[in-house]
């Protein structure tokens, strides 16, 4: 017979047990959001490819037509793109697993789960939005004619290193959410500030040598490099550098994330 | 891990399903601020006087008052107890609830439970508005702890039980409430534990569904497993359990068989005089309310028939304009009959200082069940409550049926039935006619007062009390 201990000021031994028992309640989640999403919209589905579609284009005429940024002897929108979907990946995962909790506030105080399940669902449809667009950018490079070079068995890694960055940061502002609602206007400012300091628009050549270091603090720079290394084989100054951090990052993020939802998780019904 | 053999085991040795020892759950006050305040808060003082922030971090527990919700608990259930939870709103029941749903945890104590548990402090949490009632099935099922596979093992059973038929690939948004909740509640019901927890779900949906849903817990309940029961409805938890725990200001204040329980917790609240609702708004504090019969005599106990006296002591600290009184008399099955001075239109000019408002309820026509009493008081606009419709008082209706015209081997069914009972006559086919009143014979008319005389001792008072007037 299961045996349950509840006791003041001490985290559940079973908890990943019972993560492993309620493992079924990410995919529910993620299908509802999925579901729930292109209901009652015209286009449905097809915003997963409009959204990079647009953004491309506007991408590629401001950096590479206008700002004449370097492109490496590589078709400009496939450069854009090849940063874009890992971009757009965390981006919204991080929104929408940071409002995901107080989204689901009533869930939390009426019944009990492991609330890691609405984080990582979050960043799971998110996901799938991101494997839909992908789609697009092999239609891009079956345009292009571009064959992705031999390193390209290396992208699941960085697919892999993309979904846990997105879920360190996902915990930890789903976390703080719940508490401090501030992060309601903070996260879209970091979206939108990302974007510039991330290699989405450029490559990572561009950026001088001396903000180097700082530039490669972000954990979007190596990962981002990682795409285009793998898909297109364009291999920045920076790459080992930023990779190498990206990867000291996302450890601290995921490790961190964990430990600091975990912290404050039972407290969520009291504050929420 | 699903126990079929449990209640036979049980019922042999009866092991503990949840031990509970010291429990206690404490709530800081002020600790929630608005929105958006905790943050600016937290950083301006780190970043003004960082060490000071520090210090008066450490000892903000002491600044804050605290509020203990739940304190020194230590409470057993067996298996296959049926156990109902009663108490006051506030009393620390929900509190219990959450702490053995695990949606929270103590502050003190701990809580040991044997075997897979379920709760249900809400039907249908994580319906979505969007989704149809099939994929809300399979979602809620998900959130609730149920595997894949045992919905879609039970998917017909929940179907057809929530009566929802050729409804169940429509959106729920388009669902009538009634609908929702059945099929919520049909989801809830199919769940399996061995220790299920119960927070006042019957408190929704039409009365047929309802009695359905009392049936289910029920036969689970008989099935030998594990429940606790919460709720304000004395009659349901009467029905259900064998033993009733109480809980007052966020303890145990007493823990024994039901009806002893029910009767000790009516007859306190019913003698409760420290009891209050204020409206700082508005400056209204309602001290109290006192149910009295007809002699003016506080009582909560009435036959059917007598007069239902509620006494409503306010204290108006402001000056208060055109005030709406509501008192409503509500039964197992919902509301029985109200007073409503928006309805007609007699409310008073005016509040100021302390005073009462009285209503009489004439010849109360309800068999012998328990009562509640609710009371609302809407201000001038009609839109703002000033007293949130609520429960103030509580009433039972004691007698024998057959003094009133009732008769035959299913009496015992009619509090059960709908309790408002009007005067009626039959006429059969064959000509006859037979009358039928709740009224009690004594006021039919003035010549029975006499003749009646002494057979009831109440009655004789009564009439006493009468002639003296």
């Amino acid at each position: 017979m299961t045996q349950l201990l509840i006791e003041a000021g001490r985290t559940e031994r079973q908890y990943w047990r019972d993560l492993w028992r309620y493992r079924e309640l990410f995919y529910f989640l993620a299908w509802r959001d999925l579901l729930v999403r292109y209901k009652q919209t015209v286009v449905g589905v097809g915003w997963s490819l409009i959204r990079p579609l647009l953004t491309m284009i506007v991408l590629t005429v401001v950096f590479g037509k206008l700002g004449k940024m370097p492109s490496g002897g590589l078709p400009y929108p496939l450069l854009v793109l090849c940063g874009m979907l890992p971009w757009q990946f965390f981006s919204t995962a991080m929104s929408e697993s940071g409002n995901s909790l107080v989204t689901n506030s009533s869930m939390i105080s009426k019944v009990y789960f492991p609330r890691l399940a609405i984080v990582g669902s979050s960043v799971i449809t998110s996901f799938v939005d991101f494997l839909i667009s992908g789609v697009f950018l092999i239609v891009l490079m079956l345009w292009y004619r571009c064959a992705p070079p031999l390193t390209v068995l290396f992208l699941p890694f960085f697919v892999l290193l993309a979904f846990a960055a997105s879920l360190g940061v996902g915990l930890w502002i789903a976390a703080l959410m719940v508490k401090y609602r501030d992060f309601r206007f903070i996260v879209p400012f970091v979206v939108q500030f990302g974007l510039y300091i991330s290699p989405v628009g450029f490559q990572s050549s561009v950026v001088p040598e001396r903000f180097r270091l700082l530039y490669a603090l972000n954990p979007m720079v190596g990962i981002i490099d990682g795409f285009r290394w793998c898909l297109l084989g364009a291999q920045s100054d920076t790459f080992w550098l930023g990779l190498g951090i990206s990867v000291i990052d996302v450890i601290v993020l995921v490790i961190s994330g964990i430990w600091y939802f975990r912290k404050t998780e039972q407290t969520f019904a009291d504050v929420i | 891990m699903r126990d079929i053999e449990a209640p036979s085991t049980a019922a042999a040795m009866p092991n503990p399903a949840i031990t509970i020892e010291n429990l206690g759950k404490r709530y800081t006050i002020g600790h929630q601020r608005a929105n958006g305040d905790g943050m600016r808060h937290a950083i301006e003082g780190a970043m003004r006087a960082p060490l000071a922030w520090l210090r008066s971090r450490r000892d903000k527990r002491l600044q804050e008052a605290d509020f203990w919700a739940l304190k020194d608990v230590s409470l057993e259930i067996k298996q296959g107890e049926v156990v109902g939870l009663i108490g006051r709103n506030g009393a620390g029941k929900s509190t219990l609830l959450k702490i053995l749903s695990r949606i929270t945890i103590p502050t003190e104590g701990r809580v040991r439970i044997h075997g897979q548990i379920a709760s249900l402090l809400e039907v249908g949490t994580g319906f979505h508005q969007e989704l149809t009632g099939r994929e809300n099935i399979f979602l809620n099922g998900a959130i609730l702890g149920m595997p894949r596979a045992e919905i879609v093992r039970k998917f017909d059973e929940i179907v057809e039980f929530s009566e929802i038929g050729e409804f169940l690939d429509t959106p729920v948004k388009r669902y009538s409430s009634g609908m929702y909740v059945r099929l919520a509640f049909a989801v809830a019901a199919h769940l399996d534990p061995e220790i299920l927890i119960i927070d006042e779900v019957l408190a929704v949906g039409d009365t047929a569904f309802q009695k359905k849903c009392l049936g289910k817990m029920g036969s689970f309940a008989q099935s030998g497993r594990t429940v606790l029961f919460v709720s304000h409805n004395m009659e349901a938890v009467r029905n259900l359990c064998q033993r009733v725990i109480w809980l007052k200001d966020g303890r145990l204040h007493e823990d024994g068989k039901a009806d002893e329980t029910i009767e000790a917790y009516f007859n306190s609240i019913s003698n409760e005089l420290s009891f209050s609702f204020a409206n700082p708004d508005y400056g209204l504090i309602i001290h109290k309310v006192v149910l009295k019969n007809e002699l003016g005599k506080e009582s909560s106990q009435f036959r059917p028939g007598d007069d239902l006296v509620v006494e409503v002591f306010y204290d108006a600290q402001k000056r208060i304009e055109k005030p709406i009184l509501a008192i409503g008399v509500l039964g197992i099955n919902g509301s029985c009959f109200t007073s409503n001075m928006l309805l007609d239109g007699h409310w008073p000019d005016f509040l100021e200082g302390p005073g009462q408002i009285t209503c009489t309820f004439r010849s109360i026509p309800l068999l012998p069940q328990g009562y509640t009493v609710k009371l609302s008081v809407r201000a001038e606009n009609v839109r703002d409550l000033i007293v949130a419709y609520q429960e103030v008082a509580y009433f039972s209706v004691v007698g024998d049926l057959a003094d009133y015209g009732y008769k035959g081997e299913f009496l015992t069914w009619a509090p059960h039935s709908t309790p408002v009972v009007v005067p009626y006559e039959w006429r059969l086919p064959d000509g006859t006619t037979a009358a039928v009143a709740l009224r009690r014979p004594t006021f039919d008319s003035a010549d029975h007062i006499s003749s009646d005389l002494g057979d009831h001792p109440l009655t004789a008072s009564v009439t006493s009390a009468l002639q003296g007037i």
